[in-house]
């Protein structure tokens, strides 16, 4: 049956041309715990990138007259700690603040490493099927054996302290998880009609992967990613609590946290301070992946 | 008597399981001349979809074995290496699929994706392949196609995504259209304009089509000739009319008998009794006898060789040469 000759002029004006991502933003802005939770990780995120031009106080200097001062502590030379002092003397906010680009930049570049590595193991093993994906599974399985935690530590103490090699047993960390969940999310696109299709149409195996495949994989596997963020930075702060992650005096959540802790009964709200922190920054990105995923999920 | 364009002789199928051999398609010839269309008819697991995707080697490498020759203008589509076959693949021929939502991939519009295929084979740049998209989507009689060119597969209708569909498969101007079912999931209504379309485009570019389906009234609404499928082999085959008109193997008088069409309200409809062979473990002989109430001692010694009835019409039945009340 063809169309009335008028039914181009009953539809409504032609959209304008509106991308996937596009959508998605749109949707993801009318989240309003989404976005609360990104103008919360964002004013971190510019305050850590900032922090030496906000006129904050050296977070290296202490002072052994001034040690654990509580939360608003204004010192005789009328100088403020407004979120008081550590168990040396220095500033909580200065250190807090400068604390906030290791724990962050601990947490997101493991995740982005083993973004990229497991996607790529993932896809691989996804699409080649057989003995390639059992290979590439099997091995991933070894290392799934080890609750996170203990491979973290297991590995960083192998390599030893530091924060290269934290980001290294942190990416080895995240490898095994991200690379399943695109392996499964490969293996039931690559059965679905629209590859057949594709293949109807000539594509070669590249073509179906570069287009069919990362198109369809990579959304999951990002949000799945971006949840495993604040996963990250409580197993950095972990290994720097543990004396295997940063080292003193640099300033990084989880090290404080550990050096506080003797300070628990004398200053209570300032030793939870750094622990605060690693809470509600991951808290933040377990929300704003919660977010992202809703808000990407078109199929439903 | 015009080119033939599909040469497929003696075609079979074996899907390997760890410990099971399926034989899905048991010794198929066909032959389908340029401009032609010849409608596949059978139950589901009667090798229909399999010979039709073993046309464009569609079945997966690793599990399928192909035995048989199959030709398409001459060429050997079964020896064709890699690159080949992808050229092969889209521009000789296309494939319009069952599921118009499955087939399409969801983060792309319809748009990119009949502009992807087209670049592929012809090598244009982006915007005249985007040209070509939209004069698809109104060759298809898509209303508004402009607009829908931006669409995403879940914003249509069924309808309008078979239609996509259709235009993605004849982008690149293929010479044989198949047609796996094209119309089966849609509702009736939309079935209907789906077929005339179909017809339409095909006269229109001079292609070949074959056509699956397992409803006799769209076979026959389709097609010039139509070939009976029964597991995994050609059981009936003539020109559309003789057929349905005068069926002569048991299962298409089956078939036809067991139409709803005409049989008064609330009375029983005549199905065939049984269900189709086990393909792993398929009957020595006639792999309908089982089920046949005119079946003979000799119908389970070997499977009957197709008989010529005359005018293109053939069927292996042993008892084809008698003419039978359907």
């Amino acid at each position: 049956m063809a169309p009335p000759p008028a039914a181009a002029t009953i539809l409504p004006p032609a959209q304008r041309h509106r991308g996937y991502w596009a959508g998605v933003g749109r949707r993801l802005l009318r989240d309003r715990v989404a976005m609360a939770c990104a103008a919360v990780l964002l004013a971190i995120l510019l305050a850590a990138l900032l922090a030496p031009w906000l006129g904050l106080a050296d977070p290296y200097r202490g002072s052994i007259a001034r040690r654990l001062r509580p939360i608003g502590f204004t010192t005789p030379q009328g100088f403020t700690h407004w979120l008081g002092t550590d168990e040396q003397g220095r500033d909580m906010l200065a250190r807090l603040v400068h604390g906030a680009r290791l724990s962050l930049f601990l947490g997101v570049v493991p995740v982005v490493n083993a973004f990229v590595i497991g996607s790529a193991l993932g896809i691989l093993a996804g699409y080649a099927g057989g003995k390639v994906n059992m290979a590439i599974m099997r091995t991933i399985d070894v290392f799934y054996a080890f609750p996170s935690v203990l491979l973290a530590i297991a590995i960083s103490g192998a390599l030893g302290a530091g924060i290269s090699n934290s980001l290294l047993s942190l990416t080895i960390v995240f490898v095994p998880p991200i690379a399943r969940v695109a392996e499964s999310v490969t293996t039931s696109v690559r059965a679905l009609d629209f590859v057949d299709a594709a293949r109807a149409s000539g594509a070669g195996a590249f073509t179906i992967i570069r287009v069919h495949v990362l198109g369809n994989v990579l959304g999951p596997v990002f949000v799945y990613a971006t949840g495993l963020v604040s996963v990250a930075m409580i197993l950095a702060s972990g290994l720097s609590f543990l004396g295997l992650g940063t080292r003193p005096p640099e300033p990084e959540w989880g090290l404080m946290l550990n050096t506080l802790r003797t300070a628990i009964y004398s200053q209570p709200l300032v030793a939870a301070l750094p622990g605060a922190m690693i809470f509600v920054v991951s808290i933040c990105f377990n929300l704003l992946s919660d977010g992202l995923r809703s808000a990407m999920d078109v199929k439903l | 008597m015009k080119r033939e364009l599909v040469r497929v002789e003696d075609l079979t199928v074996r899907f390997e399981a760890r410990e099971r051999v399926v034989h899905a398609v048991n010794g198929v010839d066909l032959a389908l001349a340029e401009g032609e269309t010849l409608g596949l008819l059978g139950e589901s697991g009667s090798g229909k979809s399999v010979t039709l995707r073993s046309l464009m080697r569609l079945l997966p490498p690793r599990r399928a074995r192909i035995g048989g020759r199959i030709l398409f203008a001459g060429e050997d589509v079964l020896a064709m290496d890699a690159r080949r076959l992808e050229d092969h693949r889209g521009r000789s021929v296309a494939m319009v699929f069952q599921e118009p939502m499955l087939a399409f991939d969801p983060v792309f519009t319809i748009g990119e994706q009949i502009a992807e295929t087209v670049r592929r084979h012809e090598g244009v740049d982006r915007a005249a392949a985007r040209r070509r998209a939209l004069e698809m989507l109104e060759r298809v009689r898509i209303p508004g196609a402009a607009r829908r060119l931006d669409a995403y597969p879940h914003e249509m209708s069924g309808g309008m995504r078979q239609r996509a569909m259709i235009a993605l498969a004849l982008s690149c101007r293929p010479r044989l259209l198949l047609a796996d079912e094209p119309t089966t999931a849609l509702d009736a209504t939309v079935q209907i304009q789906i077929l005339l379309l179909l017809r339409e485009l095909q006269k229109e570019l001079g292609m070949a089509m074959i056509f699956v389906t397992h409803d006799i009234g769209v076979a026959v609404e389709t097609s010039d000739r139509i070939a009976v499928m029964y597991a995994g082999r050609i059981v009936e085959g003539g020109t559309a009319r003789d057929v349905v008109r005068t069926p002569r193997h048991p299962y298409t008088a089956g078939l036809l008998a067991s139409r709803a069409r005409g049989a008064p309200k609330g009375a029983r409809l005549d199905a065939i009794p049984g269900a189709p062979p086990d393909l792993a473990r398929l009957p020595v002989g006639c792999a309908f006898a089982p089920r046949c109430a005119q079946a003979m001692a000799e119908c389970g010694e070997a499977v009957p060789a197709p008989r010529a009835l005359g005018g293109g019409h053939e069927a292996r039945c042993l008892r084809a040469e008698a003419p039978r009340a359907a």
